[in-house]
């Protein structure tokens, strides 16, 4: 028996012209960009905060970013930065001051020998960027928990946060800044970190992806305010553990 | 007016399936876009992906305003659009499973039953009736949801390849697994574009994902009866 009324199939036609416009609707989301609105950027930093959370939930302390045979080092590291290497600041070795400041309890400025001179390890371990390449590195240097106790540091306080000579600045959750190979780098490649890579140090977190670990660093501080950081003032996420 | 079982062809698609299937696409498509945008940052191949193509907002803006080349935007799609899809795909696989409709619509399946169904697909030789799958319908959604998972996975182990080493570990390392997970992605996009066309062919399939069923009279079989 063939269905003898015309006016359904009238019915499915209209349907699929509606069907086809949510269609059109899915692919002009892609075509026509709605990312820069505020509602999209709302959802963004909920979604953000969201997923600080779950990456907080899954850092561990003690768990070990996986170290690689001394040979999978690459020499030449690739330098990166929003600017061209000859730019990068120059700090002179003998005039430089670290400065500390916030929840610490001796805040006396520390000079570059003072620095190299405090206990150092290496470690060869994969840098991650966010924007998907990676490379493996040999970095030496002292671990951050190690001067934040020598300092007095106040370890339960949620946050340290790093200002740099260039004019970057981030921040890191304390139990990143105390997990055993988050290290102040004083040496890529066995050697003194060139201009390009940091002089004096640079934060080396092998649990974070690469934007997380300042170069340059001129001031260390404590505090239970987020400071926010670089990037993530730009949107990336906060946490942006590996 | 409803069509009667006995002399129509019919699709129907419960609403969790309609729910999920498009939680899917609308992942898919957040997910592809912005991945996009991601890999033209640092390509893994001699190519770049066309920037009207990917999502993540005007990258000449990004760049004058904040120094970055549209990537923000992208990542946060990127890491708004995996809890959609990790969400509906397993929506998807749960009704799947416990229903019973992976094993009953696309089951049994042999490499013979495919290679016979794709002969007679490229030859114009193959029927296509509502609600029924041939066999290589069967394969393309089982490997489209094999894909899928393999992107969640890999996806993971990219994000997380400290704190999940061993998944990292399983994917072959963190560049392989990057890897991997670019090669899943160009099989999605290899089934979408099948699936798409298929679809304009016999449109009432989408009328089905759209409202819940539809219907055909018997006989008025698309392609040679």
């Amino acid at each position: 028996m063939e269905p003898t009324k015309k006016p359904s199939l009238d019915v499915d036609r209209r349907k699929f012209v509606g069907s086809g416009l949510s269609l059109g609707a899915l692919t002009l989301l892609t075509g026509c960009d709605i990312s820069d609105n505020d509602v999209v950027q709302t959802m963004f930093a909920k979604v953000s905060r969201w997923n600080n959370f779950v990456q907080e939930s899954l850092f561990s302390g003690t768990r070990l970013a996986p170290e690689f045979p001394e040979s999978m080092a690459v020499k030449n590291f690739r330098y990166n930065a929003w600017y061209e290497y000859p730019l990068a600041p120059v700090i002179s070795g003998t005039d430089y001051r670290l400065e500390l400041a916030g929840l610490i309890d001796n805040k006396t400025p520390w000079t570059v020998p003072q620095l190299y001179a405090l206990p150092q390890k290496s470690q060869v371990t994969r840098h991650v960027c966010v924007e998907g390449w990676s490379m493996i590195g040999k970095w030496t240097g002292t671990p951050l928990k190690v001067f934040l106790e020598h300092v007095g540091a106040d370890t339960t306080a949620k946050y340290v946060g790093f200002v740099c000579a260039d004019g970057y600045y981030e921040s890191i959750d304390m139990a990143t800044a105390l997990h055993p190979q988050t290290i102040m780098a004083f040496q890529l490649s066995d050697e003194i970190l060139p201009t390009e890579f940091g002089f004096p140090f640079k934060i080396r977190i092998p649990t974070k992806l690469g934007f997380k670990q300042p170069k340059f660093v001129t001031a260390i501080y404590v505090t239970n305010r987020n400071p926010g950081g670089f990037w993530v003032d730009r949107g990336y996420n906060w946490f942006s553990g590996i | 007016m409803k069509p009667n079982p006995a002399t129509h062809d019919i699709q129907k698609h419960p609403l969790l399936v309609r729910l999920s299937h498009w939680g899917q696409a609308l992942a898919i498509i957040i997910m592809i876009g912005s991945g996009w945008r991601i890999y033209n940052s640092s390509p893994l191949f001699n190519f770049r992906f066309y920037t009207w193509a990917t999502l993540g907002g005007d990258p000449a803006i990004a760049k004058i305003a904040h120094m970055d080349p549209g990537v923000a935007n992208a990542i946060n799609w990127h890491f708004t659009g995996m809890w959609l899809l990790a969400l509906s795909f397993f929506l998807l696989i749960l009704h799947g499973t416990i229903s019973g409709h992976f094993w009953r619509d696309l089951l049994p399946l042999s490499p013979r039953a495919i290679f016979r169904d794709f002969i007679a697909a490229i030859t114009f030789k193959l029927a296509h009736r509502l609600g029924e799958y041939n066999a290589v319908q069967r394969a393309a959604y089982w490997f489209v949801l094999f894909a899928i998972l393999m992107m969640i996975l890999s996806g993971l182990a990219i994000w997380k390849p400290v704190q999940l080493a061993w998944l990292c570990w399983c994917f072959g390392g963190f560049p392989t697994a990057r890897l991997i997970h670019f090669l899943f992605m160009v099989g999605i996009c290899g089934f979408m574009l099948v699936h798409v066309a298929l679809v304009i062919l016999v449109p009432k399939t989408m009328l089905a994902m759209v409202f819940g069923s539809a219907a055909e009279p018997k006989g008025e079989h698309h392609g040679a009866d």
